[in-house]
């Protein structure tokens, strides 16, 4: 039953949401704030040397250095091409091959120990087989991004395929579906979930395979940045590289579940 | 004598695994007429659901026949579960049937849709099936079956996925809606109460291998629901008759 009108106990229940809401995204940002602040504190007063560990006044410092000189949108924009076509390629063909397995049992037995390995296999120790095969080159990092989140997608789609098919399958059978309208009308749009959670993790995997690429062979990008940084010993560009990996990580995670809300409603 | 719909003669059917070899059903012979209600009852396991595949041609039997009278008899399968797609709205799982056979005209969209109006489900037709309760689910999920205009209705356990007060009242509103679109049923349940209250004939299977071991004539008039004939005092009769039968 829902009542229009609000009891007091009922009023009393909301405000102790609304303020629990408020303390856990208080609580979120005091703990950010108390983790800059001692991050800081201690760099001053030299509870650590900041030549090694930065602190946060040097990396906003080195990110606006990065800013003037032009280079900061060369690495951002570099990487983040990288990742969301290696994101998108591997979601794409994953979904595909996903499809093809559910098409034909058969080659998906024969296929299930193949996918098991390659998705046990650190794809990343592909890395300099891919480097001599595609050239040192920004499409080594992108078949890079593509391996990463290709088979973990592959895998989640397909059996979240598979799931719903197991359910609806006597009901289309009793209709006197084809196997092709089973498809579209019950397993595609049932699959719609799996596909976005395996949208979330491999939006995760292509940063990964993006900058473990970058850090193999690239001439720009934030993977660049970081082993450039390590090699000179200039820990204030890694540290400031690793925040704006952090940000523009969390955007895009934020995006995709974004398009989860916008799809499920 | 009415005319017969479908008859099965001899009929065996086994299933095959690595393991071995099971005889699901073994020479049966029965009719079904049309017009009446035939209920299927039998210890659990021992092949019922079996019977409704083969005469639904999803599989063929091992040994006999399954013949069908009449030229285009169109049949109608009710699971268990009602099977509603979730991502669909009712209206739009409604539809599905009709869709699936390219039969999905203004017509026959029409009909769909005064059936559900006609069995008070018009007012949830752009609701997602999340949104109805067991025994309403299960009602969308007939009408999505008599949306084909089935001749004869194959009702697979359709009660049993349902809490008690729910499936009395349900099987009550089924009988309406078979007896007043003139369909031809076949009931298959392991519930006695629920057969005799419903059909115009049992069969009473055996267990596995199953075969027939006696059909009893239910002589209630077609005109009481199955909640009255639950009053009768002929029902205990029938419902002992059947219940010694399915003693081992």
């Amino acid at each position: 039953m829902k009542h229009t009108a609000i009891s007091e106990a009922h009023a009393v229940f909301l405000r102790r949401v609304r303020r629990d809401a408020r303390i856990v995204v208080l609580s979120r940002i005091a703990v950010l704030l108390g983790f800059l602040f001692l991050w800081e504190l201690g760099a001053d007063l030299k509870w650590f040397d900041p030549f090694i560990l930065s602190s946060p006044s040097r990396v906003i410092r080195t990110i606006v250095r990065l800013y003037q000189d032009g280079s900061l949108w060369l690495h951002i924009g570099t990487t983040l091409l990288e990742t969301v076509l290696g994101f998108l390629l591997g979601t794409v063909l994953g979904a595909l091959i996903a499809v093809l397995l559910w098409w034909l049992p058969k080659l998906n037995r024969i296929l299930d120990p193949y996918l098991v390995v390659l998705n046990a296999l650190p794809k990343i120790a592909l890395g300099p087989v891919l480097i001599v095969w595609i050239g040192a080159g920004m499409a080594s990092i992108v078949v890079m991004g593509v391996l990463v989140s290709l088979v973990v997608t592959t895998v989640t789609v397909l059996n979240g395929f598979l799931a719903a098919t197991d359910e609806k399958q006597l009901l289309m059978r009793t209709l006197g579906a084809t196997k092709l309208q089973t498809f579209f009308m019950v397993v595609l749009p049932a699959g719609v979930p799996d596909l976005i959670s395996a949208l979330k993790i491999s939006v995760g995997m292509s940063w990964v395979g993006v900058i473990v690429g970058e850090y193999l062979v690239s001439k720009a990008g934030l993977g660049y940045l970081i082993v450039y940084g390590g090699q000179v010993f200039k820990l204030d560009l890694v540290m400031a590289s690793v925040t704006v990996l952090c940000i523009l990580a969390a955007l895009m995670y934020y995006a995709v579940a974004f398009l989860e809300k916008k799809v499920r409603n | 004598m009415q005319s017969e719909l479908m008859t099965l003669t001899g009929v065996s059917h086994s299933f095959y695994t690595v393991e071995g070899e099971t005889t699901a059903i073994q020479n049966l012979d029965l009719t079904v007429y049309e017009g009446e209600f035939l209920a299927i009852v039998g210890p659990s396991g021992c092949g019922k659901t079996t019977v409704l595949s083969l005469m639904m041609g999803l599989i063929s039997p091992t040994a006999g026949s399954v013949r069908v009278f009449r030229k285009g008899l169109r049949l109608g399968y009710m699971l268990q579960r009602d099977h509603l797609l979730d991502h669909r709205t009712v209206e739009k799982n409604v539809l599905l049937g009709l869709e699936v056979q390219h039969r999905l005209t203004e017509e026959s969209k029409a009909r769909a849709f005064a059936l559900l109006d006609k069995y008070g489900l018009g007012e949830f037709r752009s609701y997602k099936p999340q949104q109805l309760s067991g025994g309403m689910r299960q009602k969308v999920a007939l009408i999505r079956t008599l949306a084909l205009e089935p001749d004869l209705l194959l009702l697979d356990e359709p009660f049993s996925a349902l809490d008690y007060q729910t499936r009395l009242n349900l099987s009550d509103e089924v009988y309406r809606i078979i007896r007043s679109e003139h369909k031809s049923a076949i009931l298959v349940t392991h519930d006695i109460s629920e057969a005799v209250s419903m059909a115009d004939r049992v069969a009473v299977f055996s267990a596995r291998p199953a075969r027939l071991k006696e059909l009893v004539d239910i002589g209630f008039s077609a005109a009481l629901t199955p909640l009255e004939r639950r009053a009768q005092p002929e029902f205990h009769d029938y419902f002992d008759r059947i219940w010694k039968e399915l003693k081992p």
